[in-house]
């Protein structure tokens, strides 16, 4: 199985990702992720505004069979949700890492993102899995 | 046989089953009666069909199920035993089906020595000193229980209990029914072989705990020997221990969870006592207590009286109640019945039971993957892991070529410390030829997969329908029928 | 050895296999000895089948049954009339000794019965959409009330002290075990008092349960209710009588936001008490919340129309400790009894039922408020139940009915004290004038 794991992004250990531009950040689910989900049939993002703080739970995606927890990767407020994932979240397994983004959040401590994973060391630890 | 269409879609206009005799008291316009704004506009749009009409549609959607009538049903944790016709007759006595919760107790009081009686010989089965009866269902009973002991916490002040011991290799419904009674749930490791690792639990344990929740034998069908320690190790920290009864059918009259030192029990009456599922319910989940929990029992509580029996509710400690009534008695009637029928011979069923489970282990594990090597009790755990390995073909891929052969298969993916598990239990009202044509399906399966492994993975390929889109269901849920 | 299939010689042979030469071996293997039961169990000794019906009938001979006694009393659970054909489902193998649909492609029967019965259930209180079923409706009700909760995240609920006095314990019960707050609405008389029930809905409360009728047999302002809780952004939980729906007006169409009811009225005998049938149904921005299983429709393989479980990442088997709710098995037979009864009585048969239930209730009543000493206690409209004040105690009243094989009313002072000497009288459509006029003339006559 190929498991993708962009270089430009930071990850977790719960398999989140964040794409940081500026003082924003995408967040989402890793292929990994999507992989052992199977087919998404839902997700359940946090309302606009709320604030985070890092590792807090702030959704949840859920296949046929599962559903997993989210948490942010870091802390902030949730400035825009994925709407497109309410018709259409199959979009989280076809494009994990694009189009199927979950929440943009606005940093509160962008030092956090130096705590995450670098593409290196979370793609350690998907095969130490 | 094709698909049936929805009784929506056979509805024509004006046609009706039953009709009514005429008013026979003198009529009057429905709005004197009931103001206008009150009275519904619309009517609901229910079928409109004819009596043979209805008789057929619901014939024919019969057919396309299966049951323990039909043919084997060996659902691992669920017990689906033959449930014993003569148990129908009696809930349908109109002494029993045509009684009303709320008649005076004194024109009640055949049912009422029903529950007072029922309830010592369930105590008597699992040394437990009283019951109730109104929970409905296993989980109702969980809640239950779980509740009388957070009463029983809160009555001697003790309210920093906020934590229930799960094993994580317990059923959904315990951390679920924890959550529901606002405790926080701990997970305890479970061992391989599904019991308690008692050194994580005497690290998890504390003055914090309120309770801990556990089945024996384990949902790997093996018994805990280290039951009376565990109950100790709780007790010593002033928590309770509380015992999940889906698995009685292994050790009726020879073990019982009151000796072991549980302070509160539940039965599964449609598992162990052979009331019907009826498709997914109704159940019955009796509670069991010990004395210290008496006080806190919801009411009213059956007593005797000298030579009558009351109901009880000058109960101030009560938690109140857990359902509208008394619970499913026209269920704890058929399970009345059942303890008639065998009394003390309920040993030769938990027997039996193992001896079944044993059996098909001895024959299937030199096939499948044994989850632990040790005699079972009324269940035995496989899995499909090295079949998945060097074939690709999975424990859902077996379940749905079994349906091909008649049978329904084994629970799937339970428990889940176990990689691709396959829980079988047959229990003890299986002749020998059924369980060696479940056997022989097996081997079968297990040699086609290896053989032709596609065959198998796109199965089922005899049933009315083939496998069914799931995504389909959750991402665009259709969950009524809309007129077009 | 009732029903146990194995033989002697299957024992031995299947000991044999499995390499011991006893069961005892088995139970040695697992149990440790110090918790081994030493002795028999101490029950009486087993029955044949003949034994068994006998020792049943005598037993329910000491009961007071509705065949041979005139019901009047309501509350909950009714003497409604059960068609035949009702029985002959409930006693079909196919349904009634199967488990849960988890395997779709051999359940299809079960699968499309709940199917129609959610659709008939959403087609009865006007909601977008209904579960599975409850173990009853006191329980349907205390799960809504844990849904409005999780909905709001408000830590407040209130109830009419109108609903049945047990349905409300069980609310209680189940709310206590999340630490909510169950706050009594207050009556004025046979219904609430809108007055007070303003002054309690506040903006921490998540949500206001009402029953439609209520408990008393009254119907309540349910139009002016939904304003009002609406208005302060908690949610409408309105249970219903599910027979009383083909006459009063859909919740769904006066703003509920959930329904629940007790589906015993429908194809279900009241068997003491259970088992019966809670009903549920939602609107569909709820749809994740709503606790129970839920049939959904799909397709095959081959492109046909199926039914499967579905929703299910909500449910205890997956979710644990943050499912919706640890409820695992429905009440599916009692739905099907439901389903059955719902299509063999039709669209214009339950339009029948209900109005017959009212017109002799009303017929009753108003007999009853002839004799000297009885009087309605209450004029506000009802359906099928209402609430007499007596001229004596309604213990005594009811004993006396007792000799002419009538069981009365629910004595309505035990929950109610300000209804002196009251009672709650039931009528359905299977009372016949006479025996209305029965009931009448020995009211006349208590000493």
């Amino acid at each position: 199985m190929s498991n993708n794991v962009p270089a430009g992004l930071r990850y977790t250990k719960e398999h989140e990702w964040i794409k940081v531009e500026g003082n924003v950040g995408y967040v989402g689910i890793t292929d990994f992720a999507q992989h052992h989900l199977g087919d998404v049939v839902f997700v359940e993002v946090p309302a606009v505004g709320r604030v985070l703080k890092a590792h807090e739970q702030f959704g949840v995606v859920e296949s046929v069979k599962t559903v997993s927890d989210l948490y942010t990767p870091v802390s902030g407020k949730v400035v825009e949700v994925n709407t497109e994932l309410e018709s259409a979240p199959e979009t989280v397994n076809a494009s994990p890492y694009d189009n199927g983004w979950i929440i943009k959040i606005e940093l509160s401590n962008p030092a956090e993102v130096d705590a995450l994973l670098d593409a290196a060391a979370y793609d350690a630890h998907t095969k130490e899995a | 046989m094709s698909t049936v269409a929805l009784i929506f879609e056979k509805s024509t206009t004006g046609k009706r089953a039953i009709t009514f005799p005429k008013c026979d008291v003198p009529e009057v316009t429905m709005e004197t009666l009931i103001p206008a704004e009150l009275l519904r506009q619309k009517p609901a749009a229910l079928p409109e069909v004819s009596e043979i009409e209805a008789v057929r549609h619901f014939t024919q959607l019969s057919r396309r199920n299966h049951g323990v009538d039909v043919d084997f049903y060996p659902l691992g944790s669920c017990t689906m035993k033959y449930n014993p016709k003569v148990n129908e007759q009696v809930a349908k006595m109109p002494g029993v089906a045509f009684t009303h919760p709320l008649q005076p107790a004194e024109t009640a009081q055949g049912n009422l020595k029903m529950l007072y009686t029922m309830e010592q010989w369930l105590c008597e089965v699992t040394g437990m000193d009283r019951m109730t009866f109104q929970p409905a269902a296993g989980a109702h009973g969980e809640l239950t229980g779980i509740l009388l002991i957070k009463a029983y916490h809160e009555s001697r002040g003790d309210n920093d209990r906020r934590k229930v011991i799960v094993p994580d290799s317990a059923h959904g419904t315990n951390p679920a029914t924890a959550a529901m009674a606002g405790f926080e749930v701990v997970s305890v490791k479970s061992n391989p072989d599904g019991t308690v690792d008692l050194a994580s639990l005497k690290e998890v344990v504390g003055p914090d705990t309120a309770a801990l929740m556990m089945t024996n034998p384990s949902t790997m069908g093996l018994f805990d020997p280290n039951a009376k320690e565990i109950a100790a190790i709780v007790h010593k920290a002033g928590g309770l221990v509380y015992y999940d009864g889906a698995n009685t059918n292994a050790i009726m009259g020879y073990v019982r969870p009151g000796d072991m030192g549980f302070d509160v029990i539940h039965l599964n009456l449609h598992k162990t006592f052979s009331t019907p599922h009826g498709g997914g319910g109704p159940g019955s989940g009796p509670v069991g207590v010990k004395n210290i929990l008496v006080p806190f029992l919801p009411v009213p509580v059956v007593e005797k009286q000298g030579e009558q029996f009351v109901w009880d509710w000058n109960r101030p400690q009560t938690i109140g109640k857990v359902h509208g009534h008394h619970g499913n008695f026209g269920v704890v009637a058929r399970a009345y019945a059942y303890c008639l029928a065998y009394g003390p011979e309920l040993k030769e069923v938990s027997e039996y039971a193992v001896l079944n489970a044993n059996y098909i282990m001895a024959h299937l594990r030199k096939y499948y993957d044994l989850a632990f090597d040790r005699f079972c009790m009324h269940e035995c755990v496989l899995s499909a892991k090295t079949l998945k390995n060097e074939v690709g073909v999975k424990t859902l891929d077996i379940a749905k070529r079994l349906l091909d052969e008649g049978v329904h298969p084994p629970t799937i993916y339970f428990p889940m410390i176990v990689e691709e598990a396959l829980m079988v239990e047959p229990t003890e009202t299986e002749d020998k030829a059924t369980l060696d044509r479940f056997i022989d399906a097996m081997v079968r399966i297990y040699k086609e997969a290896k053989e032709d492994p596609e065959r198998v993975k796109s199965a089922p390929h005899t049933t009315v329908v083939g496998r069914l889109d799931e995504a389909l269901a959750a991402r665009k849920p259709n969950l009524r029928y809309r007129a077009e | 050895m009732r029903y146990i299939p194995i033989t002697q010689a299957d024992k031995a042979a299947m000991l044999r296999d499995i390499g011991v030469s006893s069961t005892e071996e088995l139970f040695a293997a697992n149990i440790p000895a110090d918790v081994r039961l030493p002795r028999p169990l101490n029950l009486p000794p087993a029955l044949t089948e003949m034994e068994i019906l006998t020792h049943v009938r005598d037993l329910t001979k000491a009961n007071a049954d509705l065949t041979e006694y005139t019901c009047f009393l309501g509350g909950g659970a009714y003497d409604h009339y059960i068609p035949s054909a009702v029985d002959t489902f409930l006693s079909r193998g196919e349904f009634l000794t199967a488990y849960t649909p988890y395997q779709p492609e051999i359940s299809q029967g079960v699968l499309q019965v709940i199917y129609e019965y959610q659709s008939m259930v959403c087609e009865l209180t006007g909601m977008d959409l209904s579960n599975a079923s409850m173990y009853d409706g006191a329980s349907a009700m205390a799960e809504a009330a844990g849904m409005v909760v999780a909905q709001t995240g408000r830590k407040k609920v209130v109830i009419a002290a109108s609903v049945h006095p047990n349905f409300r314990r069980v609310v209680k019960t189940y709310m206590h075990g999340i630490g909510v707050e169950v706050i009594e609405a207050p009556l004025d008389h046979c219904e609430l008092d809108l007055n007070k029930l303003e002054a309690l809905i506040t903006d921490e409360v998540a949500g206001f349960i009402v029953q439609q009728p209520n408990f008393l047999g009254h119907v309540e302002q349910v139009r002016a209710i939904e304003q009002m809780v609406h208005a302060k952004g908690g949610l409408y939980v309105v249970c219903a009588d599910p027979i009383s729906l083909a006459l009063l007006e859909a919740p769904g169409n006066y703003g509920a936001d959930i329904v629940v009811a007790e589906g015993q009225s429908l194809g279900n005998a009241p068997s003491f008490g259970g088992p019966y049938l809670g009903m549920m149904a939602t609107r569909e921005k709820f749809a994740r919340r709503i606790p129970g299983r839920i049939v959904g429709g799909t397709v095959d393989t081959r492109g046909q129309r199926s039914f499967v479980l579905t929703l299910q990442a909500r449910e205890q088997h997956i979710r644990r400790e943050k499912a919706t709710s640890n409820i695992c098995s429905n009440q599916a037979l009692n739905a099907l009894a439901a389903t059955v009864y719902l299509t063999l009585v039709g669209k214009e048969g339950l339009r029948e039922v209900a109005c017959l239930c009212a017109q002799k209730a009303h017929y009753a009543a108003a007999q009853i408020a002839r004799l000297p000493g009885y009087k309605i206690a209450c004029k506000s409209a009802f359906f099928k139940e209402f609430t007499v004040n007596c001229p004596q105690p309604v213990d005594q009243i009811n004993r006396q009915l007792l000799g002419k094989r009538i069981l009365g009313g629910i004595p309505s002072s035990v929950d109610y004290p300000h209804l002196n000497n009251a009672m709650t009288i039931a009528v359905t459509e299977k009372r016949t004038k006479a025996e209305i006029d029965a009931l009448v003339a020995a009211l006349g006559e208590v000493k």
